[in-house]
């Protein structure tokens, strides 16, 4: 470390930077934390790191500094597969007239108890 | 949060549908993620807001991890280290959001050494003893919670629910930093006159954070529009100054600001008159500490640099043989 003034803030000027370095990005991990046994692993967020056992370390430093979790998952962003924005309609909305499908759709049995 | 987004702009029917459905979510009020088409101007403003944003969170680790070995107790360099360690983790949930926009991690850390980026004004002020820790949690982490939490209803989603995250975990910084000032303010002579120092000298710079007065600030009406932005900047000030006015009394000591009062007929908290021009010039690089942080983030990312090739050539390693042991089997 170069300056150090006792409070670090010597106000010296800073060096020119330095070459870029050279090395491939580290691959994107998502991350899903469960919160307490019983639950789902809920999304938390990602995170960059060489393999998966940096991964899981870097994990638990960044979204359980808390106790926010049991249990995590780490996975390659590039291993899950998304369905498409710009699809929505065809992929989701399932064709009108099926609401049977729904409990509120059988109205006739109202007022029979425990149904 | 999500892989990096999806290249969408392309044929002008592309455009014009992904801009309907772009304007009907955001006069919905609901919230646009990373794979949906958005318009450029909109992708780029943000990249430079959350980017400037995860890059004050780096550098605001500086001036208290200075602080650390001074801190006066075990249980003050235990707090300390949380905190700092939370500004790093905050840095990394914004850096996160801010790559689903696009733009390389990398790429934002690159941009930072080399100057080209920007940072919150209010890290290059030095930090002169210890109650200036109490007062950069209290004052500086206060001005942060106001702006940080209609953020949390950002139209952007992974911006919104990196800005919840970090809105949990800041409100114990803002206390332990209150509970520091409030120890000093029921100490010694000398000990609240280093508390009232600290406040005077931090005050008008942790009003500065809201950035410049409404008819300055050329980029609000369009992040307002977007729903990015929920309150102007002098809007948000305004409540900072009522909240602070107030707590100050709790610890006994005052403001340094005797324009400080509540306007009956605007319902607005009002303050004296800030020196926009010192917010400028130490926005342009030259306050007292600039040069400094600058210097110390440079240092930490090249000294840092074998640690990350080891780790690549670690992991390549490790890859290597999994793939030997699979073909020996």
């Amino acid at each position: 470390m170069t300056g150090g003034s006792t409070t670090g803030d010597d106000g010296s000027t800073a060096p020119a930077a330095g070459p870029a370095e050279k090395r491939q990005p580290w691959p994107l991990w998502e991350v899903f934390v469960r919160s307490s046994r019983g639950l789902s692993h809920v999304h938390a967020g990602s995170l960059h790191a060489p393999d998966a056992d940096m991964a899981l370390r870097n994990a638990r430093d960044l979204y359980t500094r808390r106790n926010e979790g049991v249990s995590l998952w780490v996975v390659p962003s590039s291993a899950i597969i998304t369905s498409d924005p710009s699809a929505k309609e065809q992929f989701f909305e399932s064709p009108q007239g099926k609401d049977y499908r729904h409990a509120t759709y059988y109205t006739k049995s109202e007022g029979v108890k425990h149904l | 949060m999500a892989a990096p987004a999806a290249t969408q702009h392309g044929s002008p029917d592309v455009d014009a549908a992904g801009q309907q459905l772009f304007d009907e979510l955001i006069a919905q009020d609901s919230r646009i993620e990373p794979r949906d088409w958005m318009p450029e101007a909109y992708r780029k403003s943000l990249t430079r807001q959350i980017s400037q944003h995860a890059h004050s969170e780096i550098i605001g680790m500086q001036p208290e991890a200075n602080w650390i070995t001074r801190a006066p107790s075990l249980k003050r360099k235990a707090i300390l280290m949380a905190k700092v360690q939370d500004e790093a983790g905050h840095g990394l949930y914004l850096y996160s959001a801010a790559e689903t926009l696009g733009t390389a991690r990398d790429k934002m850390t690159e941009d930072l050494i080399a100057g080209k980026a920007r940072y919150s004004s209010i890290f290059n002020y030095p930090v002169l003893t210890w109650a200036d820790i109490g007062a950069i949690g209290w004052l500086v982490d206060g001005a942060a919670i106001c702006n940080q939490v209609p953020l949390c209803r950002a139209s952007y989603g992974p911006y919104g629910r990196a800005m919840v995250r970090i809105c949990k975990e800041e409100s114990f910084h803002q206390r332990q930093g209150f509970e520091i000032l409030l120890e000093l303010a029921n100490g010694t002579q000398a000990q609240r006159d280093m508390a009232q120092d600290a406040i005077n000298r931090w005050y008008a710079p942790s009003l500065m954070m809201f950035g410049p007065p409404d008819d300055d600030s050329p980029n609000s009406k369009q992040s307002m529009a977007w729903n990015i932005k929920r309150f102007s900047n002098d809007e948000l000030r305004s409540r900072f100054v009522g909240m602070i006015a107030e707590q100050v009394r709790a610890l006994g000591l005052t403001l340094p600001d005797p324009d400080v009062r509540f306007n009956e007929d605007t319902g607005r908290w009002e303050h004296g008159p800030l020196d926009w021009e010192e917010f400028k010039e130490v926005l342009a690089g030259r306050g007292p500490c600039n040069a400094q942080r600058m210097e110390r983030r440079r240092e930490a990312h090249e000294d840092g640099a074998w640690v990350r090739e080891a780790a690549a050539a670690y992991a390549d390693k490790q890859a290597r043989r999994a793939a030997t042991a699979t073909e020996a089997a």
